[in-house]
């Protein structure tokens, strides 16, 4: 299997923008590109993780302005069912370019959708930016709450930001501590339906990015589609992005390599679990 | 041109809405007819008036079991059509139909509706109420290159159909009750372990039968109507990385069939 699949180029990047470096969870690549897209007339609105009712709960939105999106910089570690709006978005919003950003499983769902529109539709042929981003596993909300209150000690409502790396997951409040567990902690709050999951870096976005393989601030990103690639030469030409070649910098592709096998290999295997779990009898396997 | 595929649509228990569907491919619909396929039969759009021999069959509607005509109509377009395409959640899994159960004046012996596939194999499903003219479409250009198609653009085509294939050959068993609810999601995606939250489900639910509550599909099973999109449109229910993985020449084959000028 391709671990990184289809990619025109890979580099590392940020954005030129300190406002939206700000509170971006890495390079705000995904942040950046949807701003650009929106001034070009690329796409009329993209459909986000906004602010939800709960404190770190996101809300599927759908953003028409750059406030909305830059509202909803960063990374929630818990379920944003970002497809559920994917209608929406080009009924009530009468979106023509609808941009959208999701994890991996995300990005199946959406290519899915363009190729078998089920109640879809003229909602597929409407999607102009889709930025995926990498993703190792999520966790539901109640989860969330559990590794970030009873573990880390942090409430949710003085939580900064969250992150996961180096093998700790992280947590920041807005007064400037910090609280680090082990990620073996977190591992039986996952949600179930990752364990599965058999895509690391976005292979079906227009454009992924995620953290690993880049240094603080900075964010890999992968251009693959035609689609993706003309998006970001122009961004690039216009100066929004600043971009080092991806060898120039460490750890670099290795590692994402590295973390991309292991997630594959580890959930093939689960899916071999699954198919004999009971006695003459498994579990079904989505992968037709 | 002789190389096109012969198309009909039969109008069994349904309510036009899957034909208006093909219609809505607007000058979609005239290029298919220009260029890949003759409207050999539809009651609503030529005027022949029995069943002819075709390549490719678009049913619409369940069957009443009542209306013996009906029945004969399915069979019939059973022995005529070389491929039988169940079109729309009444024709593939029964949908509103699932809940006629007789009374009504002017007969109100007419009672019990089944999917067609309860009558007859089915080759191919299109789920979804109504079906999305997309989806029809890319039915229609992939039967046209798996029945004209060279080695290549044979196999592509098998490729993209084996998922509706599987459907319909799910449906087809005997002892299936080609059921669709969105039940489905739960017995065969959340209780499966596989369930990760996207949304595709809810978006797909043509009466917003099904909400995202913390991340999981909650289902309102008293506004569910049975058509089978959520489960069908599901990640989790069918996905082939061959096909999904190159969606871009996918796409890009469909729109230029659909194109031919290239303007
Ligand atoms: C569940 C999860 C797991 C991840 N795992 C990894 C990993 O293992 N390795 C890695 O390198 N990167 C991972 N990432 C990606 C990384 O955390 C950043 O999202 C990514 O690098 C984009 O950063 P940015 O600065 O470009 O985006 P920003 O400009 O900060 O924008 C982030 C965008 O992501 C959207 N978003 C936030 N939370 C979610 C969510 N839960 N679901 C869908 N969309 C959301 C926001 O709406 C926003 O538009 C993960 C992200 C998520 C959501
Ligand atoms: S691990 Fe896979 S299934 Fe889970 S949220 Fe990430 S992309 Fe989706
Ligand atoms: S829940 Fe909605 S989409 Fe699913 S079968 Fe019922 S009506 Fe159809
Ligand atoms: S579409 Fe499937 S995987 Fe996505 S939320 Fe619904 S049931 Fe879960």
């Amino acid at each position: 299997m391709d671990m990184l699949g289809k990619y025109k180029t890979c580099v590392a990047a940020r954005s030129t923008s300190s406002e939206i470096l700000k509170s971006s969870q890495d390079g705000g690549i995904v942040t950046q590109m949807f701003i650009y897209a929106l001034e070009e007339g690329i796409i009329d609105g993209a459909i986000v993780a906004g602010p939800g009712d709960e404190p770190w709960k996101p809300k599927p939105m759908v953003a028409t302005t750059p406030e909305e999106i830059l509202a909803a910089r960063g990374t929630r570690y818990n379920i944003s069912p970002n497809m559920a709006v994917i209608k929406e978005s080009v009924r009530k919003y009468g979106l023509d370019k609808v941009g959208i950003v999701g994890t991996p499983c995300q990005m199946q769902a959406l290519r899915k959708a363009q190729l078998y529109p089920v109640g879809m539709r003229y909602v597929t042929d409407k999607i102009a930016l889709a930025m995926g981003i990498f993703c190792m596993e999520n966790f539901s909300y109640q989860s969330m709450k559990q590794i970030v209150e009873d573990h880390c000690n942090v409430d949710l409502h003085s939580l900064k930001k969250t992150d996961i790396g180096k093998g700790k997951y992280w947590a920041y409040t807005n007064r400037g501590a910090v609280s680090q567990i082990p990620l073996k902690v977190t591992h039986k709050y996952e949600q179930p339906g990752c364990h599965v999951c058999l895509d690391y870096v976005a292979n079906m976005g227009d454009i992924s990015t995620g953290s690993v393989g880049s240094p603080d601030g900075w964010s890999t990103v992968f251009v693959r589609s035609t689609n993706g690639d003309n998006i970001w030469k122009k961004a690039v030409e216009a100066g929004v992005f600043e971009v080092k070649a991806i060898d120039s910098v460490k750890p670099g592709l290795d590692l994402v390599t590295k973390l991309a096998t292991e997630k594959i290999t580890k959930n093939q295997k689960e899916l071999e679990h699954r198919a004999k779990m009971g006695v003459n009898k498994g579990l079904r396997n989505p992968y037709i | 041109m002789s190389n096109k595929i012969t198309l009909g649509h039969v109008h069994m228990s349904g309510c036009i809405g899957c034909c208006v569907s093909i219609a809505d491919t607007y000058g979609g619909l005239f290029t298919l007819l220009d260029n890949y396929a003759d409207l050999v039969y539809s009651l609503t759009l030529v005027d022949v008036r029995h069943i002819p021999k075709m390549d490719v069959a678009l049913v619409e509607g369940s069957v009443c079991l009542q209306d013996e005509l009906s029945i004969e109509e399915i069979k019939e377009t059973r022995e005529r059509a070389t491929v039988v395409v169940a079109l729309g959640g009444c024709s593939a899994y029964g949908n509103i139909t699932r809940f006629s159960r007789g009374g009504q004046f002017n007969q109100p012996q007419h009672e019990s509706y089944v999917p067609i596939s309860k009558l007859i194999d089915v080759d191919v499903y299109i789920p979804g109420c109504a079906p999305n003219p997309e989806v029809i479409r890319n039915v229609a250009v992939m039967a046209y290159l798996l029945l004209k198609g060279n080695d290549a653009q044979k196999k592509l085509a098998t490729a993209y159909l084996a998922p509706l294939m599987a459907l319909a050959k799910d449906g087809s068993r005997i002892e299936s009750d080609s059921e669709a609810c969105g039940c489905d999601i739960m017995l065969k995606v959340i209780n499966q372990g596989l369930c990760m939250g996207c949304g595709t489900c809810a978006a797909s639910c043509p009466v917003f039968a099904i909400s995202m509550e913390y991340g999981k599909p909650n289902i309102d099973r008293e506004m569910c109507i049975k058509c089978g999109a959520c489960y069908s449109s599901c990640p989790r229910s069918f996905f082939s990385f061959d096909v999904c993985g190159d969606y871009e020449n996918i796409l890009g084959a469909i729109t230029a069939a659909m194109n031919p000028g290239g303007n």
